[in-house]
């Protein structure tokens, strides 16, 4: 692209002032849309929830061998319906006519929040719902998703898109278990770990030195992983069927701390991969954003040949980061296997890689970000899993979709305020 | 945007200038390979797909090896694979009878290309496609084939678009990057089939399992060869194919909106610039793929499967992305492709039954095709060519 003529039309474009117009239009509508969307929710709750409860909602809130033991939670069914119902189409009515403006996306959150007491309520209507293992569970299941978001967003940072978490995860989901099920659970991890790197090492190579679209790169891992892991599972698992069946690492207690209520079991009685999980949260928040390191990486992925001219290699930076992002999704796709069932399965990963990169944009390229947004689609998860528990009149295939369909509305609904890093999929030529 | 388009804008653009001052070649005279070699050089047109598809094959049989089998296993495996694919009058059929949805699938996928997006969708867009089909197939009764077999068609046609015009509505309005959502789309359209099939509207009577009702004979694509034996599966829908194949060539390179696709696809900017409506055309290109798609999804359900059962879209949609780089998104190229890795597909079955080789290996070998030509570099290095090999490069990252 010439640099010199590129800017003119976008200037003048600006200064028609058509562009900010057709903006606040938008967001008029956006806004008028989304209270549309809330005033629903509240009608359904109204009309379809409340006359379908009866009695009192019972939640659970401590399992059985919890040191401190808390009392069921029991709520009036119809009333707390009506409460939230009300809380909804207050929230609807406030956005449709004034709009909350920057606060949108807050409200909207807390919003869906109270749709889902309100599902939740409904469905625990006359029974006992035990919430405390739902939310046990939602921590567990948005682990995958957290790390492939930060495997991702590792990546992008530093300018290289990442489709392939989801082979990346399936990768480490396999040679986990293989690894694993020979020389014990923690060479299944650090296998699992090598194996992202090594997809990453080949998403690096053909990026950074060939300059191949990174989207079409994603595709070929994820393509190339499942036809493998398949193949081989096929021709190999099968046959032996010593190779796929690895020990699971045990949830570990941490002492005191796991035994306050709800937080507990939540945060500190989980297993490695979840603890892992928190670790590299934080540490990579802090490495991002307090290192050197982090600001060479975001400097590369926001403007590259500023980086360059200040001599920073730029292909080194983005090797290292894409490395660093794949082994992160390898430890991730562990969780499938030495985190849960010890066992590999054709596709096990099914979708959750492409989840994570919705939560890493939901997230805004940030980890604590992600790992919020990874929760609700743990949440999500969580919830279709306990409504095919209990006797629930929603065909299950529709809860199976609940997650796909937040995916779309969160990407649909959050691009274009959230910013990826300026040069993210684009190959750098050093001049 | 591919390499291979310069080229070939230059091209067009040398030939209408003679046609200009009175001499018109029409360009439709151009043999298929002339049409290949001239749209995109004939090394990275001809040689580097050749070599990738040669190498790929080398790393499958390496990987056939590496698990347990022998040598002369191999040639073995690799032989049925032949034979499965190009062996026997069968083996053609079956390789062109697997070419059909591919060739749809593939045309999908490069249309969007042409258009700079990304058509993950194409399993969501066949599986759509294919149920919209599938009751249009078995709920009308009474009308002659060239009355229902063209409304059944039409109806997978819708479906698809349905499924296609929600990405690209979303694209367009709010920069959602249709990547995700068609992947999305996917697995969402997967469920809903499952939901579906277990129906009234859908479920065959008295079974449990989900199946749906077998699509009326008049609705069915024609055997082309069951004359011969009705072993045969080879079916209209071929002909319906690469009738698409034309009528996209026609539109990408012969009508005003073709144009710009292309020129949206070539630089968005420049394309709003000179007054073209961006929305319009990502919409329009997006149901225009999943229309296509949804054409391959029919003709699976009306041409070979005659009914509907869970996840009948068994993984077309992602090999019509493999077609279409392969076949560097032309459409005459795509069809190339198409009978490429239906006889891969043919021959993989052969391969599984006869050599006890999984066919999951052709998914392997599909992706390192995929692999190769994104990535000619890799070739030109490994086999020393001359070539400056310019990388594929058709997305620009999320923002756009």
């Amino acid at each position: 692209m010439n640099q010199a003529s590129a800017p003119a039309p976008r200037e003048s474009y600006e200064l028609t002032g058509k562009r900010t117009k057709e903006l606040t239009k938008r967001q008029i509508r956006k806004a008028r849309i989304s209270g549309i969307v809330l005033l629903l929710l509240s009608g359904l709750v109204m009309l379809v929830f409340v006359p379908a409860v009866s009695g009192v909602s019972t939640f659970g809130l401590s399992t059985p061998d919890d040191a401190i033991q808390l009392d069921s939670l029991a709520v009036p069914s119809a009333g707390s319906l009506w409460v939230l119902s009300a809380v909804l189409a207050f929230l609807g009515a406030t956005q449709f006519f004034r709009g909350f403006q920057g606060k949108t996306t807050i409200i909207l959150g807390i919003s869906f929040g109270v749709f889902a007491i309100a599902l939740m309520v409904w469905a625990a209507s006359g029974q006992e719902f035990s919430l405390i293992s739902m939310l046990v569970a939602t921590v567990s299941r948005s682990t995958p998703i957290a790390l492939g978001a930060l495997s991702g967003i590792l990546c992008e940072r530093s300018g290289v898109v990442n489709i392939g978490i989801e082979g990346m995860l399936l990768g480490g989901a396999f040679t986990g278990v293989v690894m694993g099920s020979l020389l014990g659970g923690w060479v299944g991890l650090l296998a699992a770990t090598l194996t992202g790197g090594v997809l990453a090492l080949l998403l690096a190579v053909l990026a950074v030195k060939f300059r191949v679209d990174q989207i079409i790169i994603g595709v070929v891992i994820n393509i190339l992983v499942l036809g493998l892991t398949s193949f081989l599972t096929a021709q190999v698992l099968v046959k032996k069927p010593e190779l796929n069946d690895a020990p699971i690492f045990a949830a570990v207690k941490i002492p005191i701390l796991g035994d306050i209520p709800i937080i507990g079991p939540m945060f500190f009685d989980q297993t490695i991969i979840v603890y892992g999980m928190f670790f590299l949260i934080g540490s990579v928040t802090y490495l991002l954003f307090r290192t050197r390191w982090g600001l060479r990486t975001r400097a590369v992925g926001e403007n590259p040949k500023a980086a360059d001219s200040l001599g920073v290699s730029v292909a080194k930076v983005r090797y290292l980061a894409v490395i660093y992002g794949g082994m992160v999704g390898g430890f991730a796709g562990a969780w499938f296997t030495l985190g849960s069932v010890g066992r590999f399965d054709e596709n096990m990963t099914g979708g959750r890689g492409f989840i994570g990169l919705a939560a890493m944009i939901f997230g805004a390229w940030n980890p604590i970000g992600a790992f919020l947004a990874a929760l609700i689609f743990g949440f999500s998860e969580s919830l279709q899993q306990k409504f095919a528990l209990l006797d629930i009149p929603i065909p299950s295939e529709f809860l199976a979709m609940a997650p796909y369909l937040v995916t779309i509305v969160v990407v649909a609904g959050v691009v274009g305020r959230v910013r990826p890093p300026a040069a993210d999929g684009q190959p750098y030529e050093k001049q | 945007m591919t390499e291979g388009q310069t080229p070939e804008a230059g091209a067009s653009v040398v030939q209408e200038q003679p046609s200009a001052a009175g001499k018109p070649s029409p360009p439709e005279e151009r043999s298929f390979v002339q049409q290949l070699s001239t749209s995109v050089n004939w090394r990275t047109g001809l040689l580097i797909p050749f070599l990738a598809v040669v190498t790929a094959l080398i790393i499958g049989a390496i990987l056939i090896m590496l698990t347990g089998s022998s040598f002369g296993q191999t040639v073995e495996a690799y032989a049925a694979l032949l034979q499965g694919s190009v062996g026997s009058v069968k083996a053609i059929s079956e390789t062109l009878t697997a070419a059909t949805p591919l060739i749809l699938a593939g045309l999908s996928v490069a249309i969007a290309f042409r258009a700079g997006l990304f058509n993950i969708g194409g399993e969501g867009q066949i599986l759509i496609g294919g149920m919209f089909a599938v009751y249009a197939g078995f709920s009308i009764t009474g009308l002659p084939i060239y009355v229902h077999l063209p409304i059944a068609l039409l109806a997978g046609i819708i479906g698809g678009a349905i499924w296609g015009f929600i990405p690209g509505l979303l694209k367009a309005k709010t920069g959602a990057h249709e990547v995700i959502v068609t992947i999305m789309l996917n697995y969402i359209a997967l469920r809903l089939v499952d939901f579906f099939l277990k129906t009234e509207l859908f479920q065959r009577e008295g079974r449990n399992d989900p199946v749906s009702k077998t699509v009326e004979a008049s609705a069915q694509l024609t055997q082309l060869l069951g004359w011969m034996n009705p072993a045969l599966r080879v079916h209209l829908g071929l002909i319906v194919a690469l009738i698409a194949a034309g009528f996209i060539h026609w539109l990408l390179f012969r009508t005003t909106t073709g144009f710009e696709f292309r020129a949206v696809g070539a630089n968005p900017n420049a394309a709003r610039y000179a007054g073209m409506s961006i929305t319009k055309v990502y919409i329009l290109v997006m149901m225009i793929a999943g229309g296509l798609a949804g054409l391959a999804g029919s003709g699976q359900i009306l041409g070979v499967l005659d009914r509907a059962t869970p996840g009948f879209s068994a993984n077309l949609g992602f090999d019509g992305i493999a077609v279409a780089l392969l076949g560097r998104s032309n459409p005459w190229g795509v069809v190339a492709a198409a009978v490429l890795f239906g006889g891969l597909r043919a021959g993989g079955q052969q391969m599984q039954v006869s050599a006890d080789v999984g066919i999951d290996l052709i998914a392997v070998i599909q992706a390192l095709i995929i692999m190769f030509v994104a990535a000619p570099a890799l070739i030109t290095a490994l086999y020393r060519l001359k070539t400056p090999a310019v990388s594929t490069q058709i997305s620009k990252g999320w923002a756009s």
